[in-house]
């Protein structure tokens, strides 16, 4: 749908002011609920038995001592969770995922769980539980896995995206290509073409709170959830398919939830929770181990990049040319696809062709991880821009601007731009301060870009007016950090009304329509726009009560700062007074009863999103430890709505960038076991490896939204990779191509390179 | 699982001794309770050590400094006194994790962990620390090098346990220095690490050092060669590189999650020349 | 076996029974209802759960409930004095130095331990001092200036 843009430019009241969120009380003084803080009468403790191997074919499993133990009251495998999907194979993917059923495909696969009267005798009870393995070679290694002798993860998997079939089964489970014109052309055109390989290893979320529920199964088959998600009514529907129960029967609540980045998009625990439930007839809560959630819940892909491109002397792009390979877990995903997607998204390209392979190891299933994928693409495109313009003696941002996208570029992946943010957030950065300012001994700068789709998907929002005029703003999407306050500010600047006269609200799955969960950015964007549509209907309501009280008809009454006002001549029109919002709700018991209004919708129009990250390092050349020592963030917010929150997200996108450039990686043995599931060895950034994170918001409006917002939640996180290597390479003249650049492998490249 | 808090070091001996299956001695617990919450150990018995009250003092006798078994690794990098003497040791024990793991870790906890790793272990090896340990054959005294045999393994019997570290009187013109390296600045466990004790004499030239390395052998190392490579020496440029290579020579890691041999072997010597640098400066040494 | 232990939590006397192998974080979570210490870890690597204990910050995940007896600990619930805020909350709240919110209550006990032993400190004493906290949200730079002013206003106060 698109909209008048009669908003875009306009001045606000609320919108893009900076009040206190109305949830922070609660999360200042320890009373705020998450996944682990709920409990139920006679609740049971859940544990689950994970695989030791990394690829296993399960034989049998013995749980008869288990079951026996006192204390005990169930003891579930996959045949608790029967295969109910019925042909959908995504569906199938995610339940094997929960529970293994012939195969272990990883270490940390769930094969049984058990639910007892306390932890201890959990504890107990798994170890009684006897698995007879079959262990079968394993590959973890996302190039290793492509080779034509690696062990296969399924015999039945046969690269799909290829004309004709291959006739061989592989680990590559699809193909997907984008791009247009002719590359081969445009590199016969460059004067300079540069080709290399580029790695990054596997990373994870690393949320704070691991995952976490509450699930009370009743003996009629109605259930209910309390779980920390990003989107409970995605769980409910994904655990309602698995148990093989109607939608209406699943209850499920959001707690608080303590971060997520993409990685409480998935379901793991849950269904066993509920199948614990189920067969315990007793609530039962199930909590991860950090342990657990590094193992079996969460990561991202571990990538290989080949990239070529072509450029002339005069920095302008010929072609440009990307091969992804992207590790998917054991399951198909769409991982490497988006990184085809973005990698190029910043450029007006005449000739470009990107491929994507997924590509299936014995590590945990891939999950989203904020703006998943291209990250990686990022760092593999924008480190070999970085290179070209070097070649070619360019300044490196100005070599960007050069060839940046604008509107009405054809973008890599296909869509037109309309208004985008690339050359200003570049003309931004080539005015920062930042980039004049004077670097010290061993210390470099870098600069990099990166592009998100963002996303808006189905969203429903309730607005119900008290009558004392004050608001409930009910939404379906889960507050991540900070929307129930932007959310409220939008209501209210919608609604002529105080900020703190509104209170929003996340609603369960009984209380709204479906909602898609909070990925893609499109927290605040969808919802606001839900809120705005919700609020504009409580108008029409509003203007109908106040003709009622004033014996007018209603096409006389206009709503305007906050208060219905009549609109006629004469002298019954001259003594109406404005109505506030309030005096209308408080007759409501007399003018027909309670006012509320509400929106279902589906959300299109997310508008693209792209950032320009400035980056000052400085490297130990004895050691290869590379320090962060300035950080610059610029990025198109569309409309900042709560300009903190959104300066927040551009600043945790980039520390958690900053995290994977440096130190976080996955390691796996020879076994194909994890060697690092725990924050002491996956080293994610602690508050003295950082400095202030500055930010710099740009608004250029989003056309398809009321208030010109766009989701400002990813982007963020994809420069940091490439503007950390690109600042790494101007302090120490060493191009690092393999992420994360720990100092063994800077120390490393300084002793070849140099 | 049974819990007891003794008020002295004779009972907790006498328990210990008695224990029937297996029997943990807690202190800070920073390792102990870690270990128990991964499974890798699930003892019957754990014996705390914090209310027995002379093992939470730092005593400065004449001729050395007692650091008692229960003195968090906070409380040394309070004790002003202990900081001036031996700053390298502080240094070393003040890296232990957060300032949450410090109002709790000990370093004789740190020791008796036995890990390759362990951060106050070089340093206390270059200061020349002697353990005392209490036992039911009563007290022996051991060197701090002695103590780790293997990674996670001491050479504490039935019924043992480390009362206090013993730190030298520090004399004058010398001291030391310790330094580790990590990818982090904080919350790290050592990828590999150096320290140094030095005394000069009144010309600067070193008369006397001890030079340990931490995380490059499956427990942490004195190198005397290293120590050799720069007495005699004002630490110019030939004796850092000697004592470089005798570092490096000396190391013998493996590849693991946080490092590789090759790492390891380089970096040693590299922090061993920083630490080395350091401490003769602090010796009085220009 | 069973532990009886009496101590004081944010200046109530408490009585609670525990297994030996429990955790003063499981204490507090489970048997006591206090939920405000989180349990991000369990190995004190987050300090989600971070407490103070006889004046020490400590993560609560690495104390045995039974080492309680007779101590003296003080938990994100005992910060407010009942309808006013300390100013370490206020400013959190001010500063948005939170935005998820579960390491919080471990940022705001580990803050007020740093300003008890040092009411002025640099922007890299207070990284240092909360090292021991990991926030995945907010890449740190709202919450140190929280303290900062959080820190600047106890001085005048």
């Amino acid at each position: 749908m698109t909209y008048d843009t009669q908003f875009t430019g306009q001045t606000f009241k609320s919108v893009g002011t900076r009040p206190l969120r109305p949830d922070g009380i609660d999360k200042v003084t320890g009373r705020a609920r998450y996944g682990a803080d709920y409990n139920l009468p006679g609740q049971l403790t859940g544990l689950i038995l994970r695989s030791p191997h990394a690829h296993a074919r399960i034989k049998k499993i013995d749980t008869r001592k288990a079951e026996k133990l006192k204390g005990v009251k169930a003891v579930i495998t996959s045949t608790d969770l029967p295969d109910l999907t019925d042909g959908d194979s995504e569906l199938f993917d995610i339940l094997d995922n929960c529970m293994a059923r012939k195969k272990v495909f990883y270490d940390g696969h769930a094969v049984a769980a058990v639910a007892a009267i306390d932890a201890k005798t959990a504890r107990a009870a798994l170890k009684l539980i006897k698995v007879d393995y079959q262990v079968l070679s394993h590959v973890t290694d996302v190039d290793e896995a492509t080779k034509p002798k690696a062990p296969l993860l399924h015999r039945n998997c046969f690269t799909e995206g290829i004309e004709p079939k291959p006739a061989k089964a592989s680990n590559i489970a699809s193909r997907s290509e984008f791009g247009h014109g002719d590359v081969e052309v445009g590199f016969e055109q460059a004067d300079v073409v540069v080709e290399r390989n580029f790695k990054t290893e596997q990373t994870h979320q690393g949320y704070i709170e691991p995952h976490a529920c509450v699930a009370s199964f009743g003996p009629d088959g109605s259930a209910e959830m309390w779980v920390c998600t990003q989107g409970h009514f995605t769980f409910r529907q994904q655990c309602a398919a698995l148990l093989g129960m109607p939608l209406s029967k699943l209850r499920v609540t959001s707690t608080e939830i303590g971060g997520g980045f993409g990685g409480k998009t998935h379901i793991w625990a849950e269904p066993v929770a509920l199948a614990l439930s189920r067969k315990a007839n007793r609530p039962v809560k199930l909590v991860m181990s950090r342990e657990e959630v590094f193992r079996a819940s969460g990561p991202t892909s571990a990538t290989s990049i080949d990239i070529k491109i072509g450029v002339k002397k005069d920095g302008t792009i010929t072609a440009a040319d990307a091969v992804l390979r992207y590790s998917n877990g054991p399951y198909p995903g769409v991982w490497a696809m988006l990184g085809a997607m973005t990698s190029f998204a910043c450029y007006d390209l005449k000739n470009v062709r990107t491929v994507g392979l997924e590509v299936l190891v014995n590590r945990p299933k891939t999950t989203a991880y904020r703006a998943p994928s291209a990250p990686m693409a990022a760092f593999a495109v924008e480190s070999m821009v970085d290179e070209l313009a070097d070649k070619i003696g360019m300044d490196p941002v100005a070599f960007r601007i050069k060839n940046a996208a604008k509107e009405g570029t054809k973008s890599s992946y296909g869509p037109v731009y309309g208004p985008i943010g690339i050359g200003p957030t570049l003309e931004a950065a080539r005015k920062h301060p930042h980039m004049k300012a004077k670097l010290g001994k061993n210390q470099g700068r870098g600069m990099a870009c990166g592009f998100w789709f963002n996303f808006g998907g189905q969203t429903c929002a309730d607005l119900n007016i008290a009558v004392d005029g004050s608001v409930t703003l009910t939404v379906g999407t889960i507050d991540v950090g900070g929307a129930r306050a932007s959310l409220a500010l939008v209501a209210a600047e919608e609604l002529g009304i105080d900020y703190d006269d509104v209170k929003a609200v996340v609603g369960d799955t009984a209380s709204l329509g479906h909602n898609d969960m909070t990925d893609g950015s499109r927290g605040t964007f969808s919802s606001s726009m839900a809120a705005i549509m919700a609020a504009r209907n409580a108008i029409e309501e509003l203007k109908n009560r106040a003709a009622k009280m004033w014996e007018i008809p209603v096409k006389n009454v206009i709503w305007e700062d906050g208060h219905a006002k009549a609109k006629g001549r004469g002298k019954k029109y001259a003594k109406l007074a404005p109505l506030s919002l309030a005096d209308i709700a408080a007759e409501t018991p007399n003018t027909g009863g309670p006012i509320a209004g509400y929106s279902e919708l589906v959300a299109d129009g997310a508008g693209v999103s792209f950032a320009t990250h400035i980056c000052d390092v400085e490297v130990d050349p004895e050691t290869g430890r590379t320090q962060v020592v300035r950080y610059t963030v610029i990025q198109d917010a569309g409309k900042a709505v709560h300009p903190t929150y959104v300066e927040g997200q551009y600043q945790g996108g980039a520390a958690q960038g900053i995290g994977w450039a440096l130190n976080e990686e996955y390691i796996y043995g020879a076994d194909g076991r994890l060697q690092n599931p725990g924050f002491l060895d996956y080293r994610i950034p602690v508050c003295s490896d950082l400095p202030m994170i500055d930010t710099q918001i740009l608004e250029i409006p989003n056309p398809n939204h009321p208030y010109g917002v766009r989701g400002v939640g990813e982007t963020s996180i994809v420069p940091p990779l490439a503007a950390i290597a690109n600042a790494v390479s101007d302090a120490v003249d060493v191009r690092m191509t393999h992420v994360p650049m720990s100092a063994p492998r800077i120390l490393k490249a300084l002793k070849t390179e140099h | 699982m049974e819990y007891t808090a003794p008020q002295t070091t004779k009972d907790a001996v006498a328990i210990l001794a008695q224990a029937k299956g297996s029997a943990h001695v807690l202190a800070g617990g920073s390792d102990l309770l870690v270990r128990m919450k991964g499974g890798f150990i699930e003892p019957d018995l754990v014996v705390d050590i914090k209310r027995i009250k002379n093992l939470h003092q730092i005593k400065h006798n004449a001729n050395s400094i007692m650091i008692g078994a229960a003195v968090s690794c906070a409380q040394m990098g309070a004790n002003k006194r202990l900081k001036k003497a031996w700053p390298g040791v502080v240094e070393a024990a003040n890296l232990i994790g957060s300032d949450q793991i410090q109002g709790r870790c000990t370093i004789a906890g740190n020791l008796c962990n036995a890990s390759p790793a362990a951060d106050s272990v070089p340093a206390l090896i270059a200061a020349g620390a002697r353990v005392k340990i209490a036992g039911p054959k009563g007290r022996r005294t051991l060197a701090a090098e002695k103590v780790a045999v293997a990674p996670g393994k001491t050479c504490l019997r039935k019924g043992e346990i480390v009362e206090y570290i013993e730190l030298p009187k520090r004399v004058a013109r010398s001291a030391d220095a310790y330094l580790r390296f990590i990818p982090r600045t904080e919350m790290d466990i050592a990828v590999v690490s150096a320290g140094v004790n030095l005394t000069l004499d009144r010309k600067g030239v070193i008369t006397k050092a001890r030079v340990a390395l931490g995380a490059v052998a499956p427990t942490a190392l004195l190198v005397k060669a290293a120590a050799k490579a720069i007495i005699g020496s004002s630490l110019d440029e030939q004796a850092l590189e000697k004592l470089a290579l005798a570092c490096s020579a000396a190391c013998r890691p493996i590849d693991d999650k946080r490092g590789t041999v090759e790492y390891r072997t380089e970096v040693a010597a590299v922090l061993a020349q920083r630490a080395a640098k350091i401490a003769y400066s602090r010796a009085g040494g220009k | 076996m069973s532990q009886l232990v009496s101590t004081i939590i944010n200046n109530d006397s408490v009585e609670f029974a525990c297994e030996a192998h429990e955790t003063l974080l499981e204490v507090l979570r489970d048997r006591l209802g206090l939920t405000g210490a989180k349990e991000g870890c369990g190995t004190g690597d987050c300090g989600a759960c971070s407490v103070i204990l006889d004046g020490a910050l400590v993560c609560s995940c690495l104390v045995l409930g039974a080492e309680a007896q007779d101590r003296n600990i003080e938990t994100v619930e005992g910060m407010a004095d009942g309808a006013k805020l300390h100013p370490l909350q206020t400013k959190f709240l001010e500063h948005a130095a939170l935005q998820c919110g579960i390491c919080t209550p471990g940022f705001l006990i580990a803050a007020k331990a740093l300003l008890t032993n040092n009411p002025d400190p640099t922007e890299e004493e207070i990284r240092y001092a909360l090292a021991g906290n990991l926030c995945r949200c907010t890449g740190y730079d709202k919450i140190v200036r929280a303290v900062q002013d959080a820190a600047k206003q106890m001085r005048r106060a």
